[in-house]
């Protein structure tokens, strides 16, 4: 059979049900596989869309996504959802197609040096040289991209070798010597981190989007549960645990809660749980945590200690290790009472300082009222796919997720333009479930094209637009720390998004009445199909609470 | 580092503050010994780490091993911005990389390879020639101003007699970067 025959086999030996794509000159023979393999194939309208889309569908699903795009402008599209794969660790295989093997490198039409470009963003990647090697590497690129810390693998197919007939035997293993990711952790290690928690005075739990990732959500609460231990998440952690839980802090960072901010600065013993000290995390970090030891769990050893000296490392798979550590810490005898001091001054930290915001006196909806409509119309129960922004970070504020795999966003790379497509892949992979994509009005214009593949393929995804006429989170900056010297962030009054919801075929609605908000949402939310809802908003409200960049958590203003 | 930290800010950043926290090579030379899969594309994602993180590579080789499936890059770093187990730790993370050894140099055999051409009247001749068996060196081409050298040396043994014969007229001269095992009887 032909090479691309053979890379069907490989996607159905692999269980893909469904490829997010767009189809081009050089990867013309995978289309024509496609056309009767019998997988479902999703027409995005831009390759960006199609990579962000394979994202969703992975971060819902927990598998891994496809991505097909041609040579040249439609490789140099998917860098950044590729980019963005990488920085969240997010499973995700992108085939593309390149010029023929006698046109390499003679800048051929629709040429792009595709592996150059994306080497420093992936994973692996693969640029096949010989089609005998293509089934092996479509089955090492899955496996890479699935095992040990996710990430998106790339494979660069020239469109010459992709044609030709080879034997084609099914491939059951995997020849990477190279490629050896610990997933156990050490004993030893785990059974010092029981002890350390045993004697720590005032601990916290800090779970990262690894827990997510190993669908380690479970013992992250069995832990908590083995001595009324305070939790918090990062932004690609929330779900991990139950937002409305007694010992839930809220999410830490620059947008984090006082109560889980504080918390960090005044522990003794933090376990780091697939997570990373990023930045927005750790703000200043000669101030971060200074009174604390670390305990670091994670599956890449070089995340350990790469930012924050690890007391404690353990390297491997967050539910391998936390369901041990579990065990280990019921062995040891423990005073739960040792704990009460500091419950006290995180209780008080809760009590004096809750999220909050003035509300409007009048109709006007603020932003943050949004987004707890939003929750109160769904109950809670929906994928919330967010853009990034101001929007993101009052929807990780103010919707309380309970489990992981609900909220699903673009953390480490903000990347604008993902909640839209992230959303219709969300829903293909979870078709029965609500999903929302939570937009801004900047970030839904940077995707808005896929409105047509959602209208086209029914996807009930429901857009939810934060509208302020703003770049608002750039517009905060400017006003906060630039002297309010407003520099292109307004956004104007276009495009009239009703208008725009209607052309592509969608149930627009505009929004702006505060008191029937809930009524209005849960209205939309429950009718049948997609539905795009333009809700104006307070123009010029900042989120808040927030550290400073470069400040430190004692810093906290708002 | 908080200033340098973030661009969301408008403090003034002088160039003072800007070179003190980079720019700065501290650290020991550095070889390191890197064993890969002899795959295309594996040199660049070597290579692109290093450029990534601010590391300037002094020398590198590459080349085959008794496995023709695996190739040794060594390659040398002198001094270092950063720790340099940050890198290294990345660089196991390449699916295409097998091992990685920074080698301690007191415990390291290394050697690296140079050709001078040097330029030479009758007199100078024989000078030149007797630094060149000082230094186990071989005469590869001679004509009448000029003669070829090859040396086999260390790094520090091929400077050396590049400082000397540089007064006679050094046309033009081609190296090397170093190659290393580790002593003893262990596989590096």
């Amino acid at each position: 059979m032909r090479a691309v025959d053979a890379i069907m086999h490989c996607l159905k030996a692999e269980g893909v049900d469904v490829v997010f794509g767009y189809p081009g000159g050089a990867n013309l023979p995978t289309y024509d596989a496609l056309y009767d393999a019998g997988i479902k194939h999703i027409l995005v309208r831009h390759e960006a869309g199609g990579g962000h889309a394979a994202e969703g569908y992975a971060k819902a699903s927990g598998k891994v996504g496809v991505c097909f795009a041609t040579s040249g402008p439609g490789a140099t599209n998917i860098i950044t959802p590729l980019t963005d794969a990488m920085m969240d660790s997010v499973p995700v295989v992108f085939f593309t197609g390149q010029v023929r093997t006698d046109l390499l490198g003679t800048d051929g039409f629709q040429e792009a040096d595709t592996f150059g470009m994306t080497m420093p963003s992936v994973k692996h990647s693969f640029m096949i040289q010989h089609p005998s090697e293509i089934p092996r590497a479509v089955h090492e690129a899955f496996h890479i991209a699935r095992t040990g810390r996710p990430g998106p693998v790339l494979v660069d197919m020239p469109t010459d070798l992709t044609r030709v007939e080879i034997d084609y035997e099914p491939v059951t293993d995997v020849r990477l010597p190279g490629y050896q990711p610990t997933t156990d952790g050490n004993q030893k290690q785990i059974r010092l981190a029981a002890k350390a928690l045993a004697n720590a005075r005032r601990p916290v739990l800090y779970a990262g989007g690894g827990v997510v990732n190993s669908g380690a959500s479970q013992p992250l609460r069995d832990l908590a549960a083995s001595e009324r231990f305070p939790v918090t998440c990062t932004l690609m952690g929330l779900g991990a645990f139950p937002a409305p839980h007694e010992q839930w802090l809220g999410m830490l960072g620059m947008h984090g809660t006082r109560a889980a901010n504080y918390a960090m600065d005044e522990a003794d013993l933090i376990v780091a749980c697939g997570a990373r000290f990023d930045d927005r995390i750790t703000g200043k970090l000669s101030e971060f945590a200074p009174r604390a030891k670390f305990i670091h769990i994670d599956i890449d050893p070089a995340e350990i200690s790469k930012n924050v000296p690890a007391h404690i490392p353990i390297v491997g798979d967050a539910h391998n290790i936390l369901a041990r550590l579990v065990e280990e810490y019921a062995k040891l005898d423990t005073d739960p009472a040792r704990l009460t001091d500091w419950w006290e001054r995180i209780e008080r930290w809760r009590a004096q300082h809750p999220l909050r915001y003035d509300d409007s006196a009048d109709s006007e909806i603020k932003p943050q009222r949004l987004i707890e409509a939003l929750y109160e119309a769904t109950g809670g129960d929906a994928i919330v796919c967010s853009d990034v922004g101001q929007h993101q970070m009052w929807a990780a504020q103010y919707f309380h997720f309970t489990e992981p795999r609900k909220w699903i966003n673009s953390g480490g790379l903000g990347t604008m333009g993902f909640g839209l497509p992230a959303a219709l892949g969300a829903q293909m992979a979870c078709p029965d479930q609500l999903v929302v994509c939570m937009s801004g009005d900047g970030s839904i214009q940077m995707n808005i094209q896929e409105l047509a593949t959602i209208r086209e393929n029914d996807l009930p995804v429901k857009i939810v637009l934060m509208n302020n006429g703003f770049l608002g989170m750039v517009r905060q900056w400017q006003e906060l720390f630039w002297e309010r010297r407003y520099s292109a962030v307004d956004t104007g009054q276009w495009p009239d998004f009703l208008k725009l919801a209607e052309a592509y075929g969608i149930a627009g609605h505009r929004l702006t009445e505060k008191v029937t908000l809930v009524a209005d949402l849960r209205a939309i939310l429950t009718a049948e199909g997609p539905a795009f809802v333009d809700v104006r908003v307070t123009k010029e409200e900042n989120t808040y609470p927030m550290i400073a960049p470069g400040g430190a958590a004692r810093d906290m203003v708002g | 580092m908080s200033r340098m930290g973030d661009p969301g800010t408008n403090e003034l950043l002088s160039l003072e503050d800007l070179q003190a926290t980079t720019g700065f090579r501290t650290g020991r030379k550095h070889i390191l010994s890197i064993l890969v899969e002899n795959k295309p594309g594996v040199l660049t994602r070597v290579a692109g780490l290093f450029a990534r993180r601010g590391f300037n590579i002094d020398t590198l080789v590459v080349g085959p091993t008794d496995d023709p499936a695996l190739s040794r890059i060594t390659l040398t770093l002198d001094g270092a911005m950063h720790p340099i187990d940050q890198v290294t730790k990345q660089l196991h993370k390449l699916v295409n990389v097998i091992k990685i050894r920074d080698l301690e140099p007191e415990d390291t055999i290394a050697r690296e390879l140079a050709i001078f051409k040097i330029s030479v009247d009758g007199t100078q001749r024989a000078e030149v020639m007797q630094f060149v068996d000082i230094f186990d060196g071989r005469i590869i081409d001679v004509t009448k101003r000029s003669i070829v050298v090859e040396l086999a040396a260390d790094a520090d043994r091929v400077k050396a007699f590049e400082k000397l014969v540089r007064p006679f007229g050094l046309i033009e001269m081609a190296q090397t970067g170093e190659i290393a095992l580790a002593r003893g009887r262990g596989e590096t």
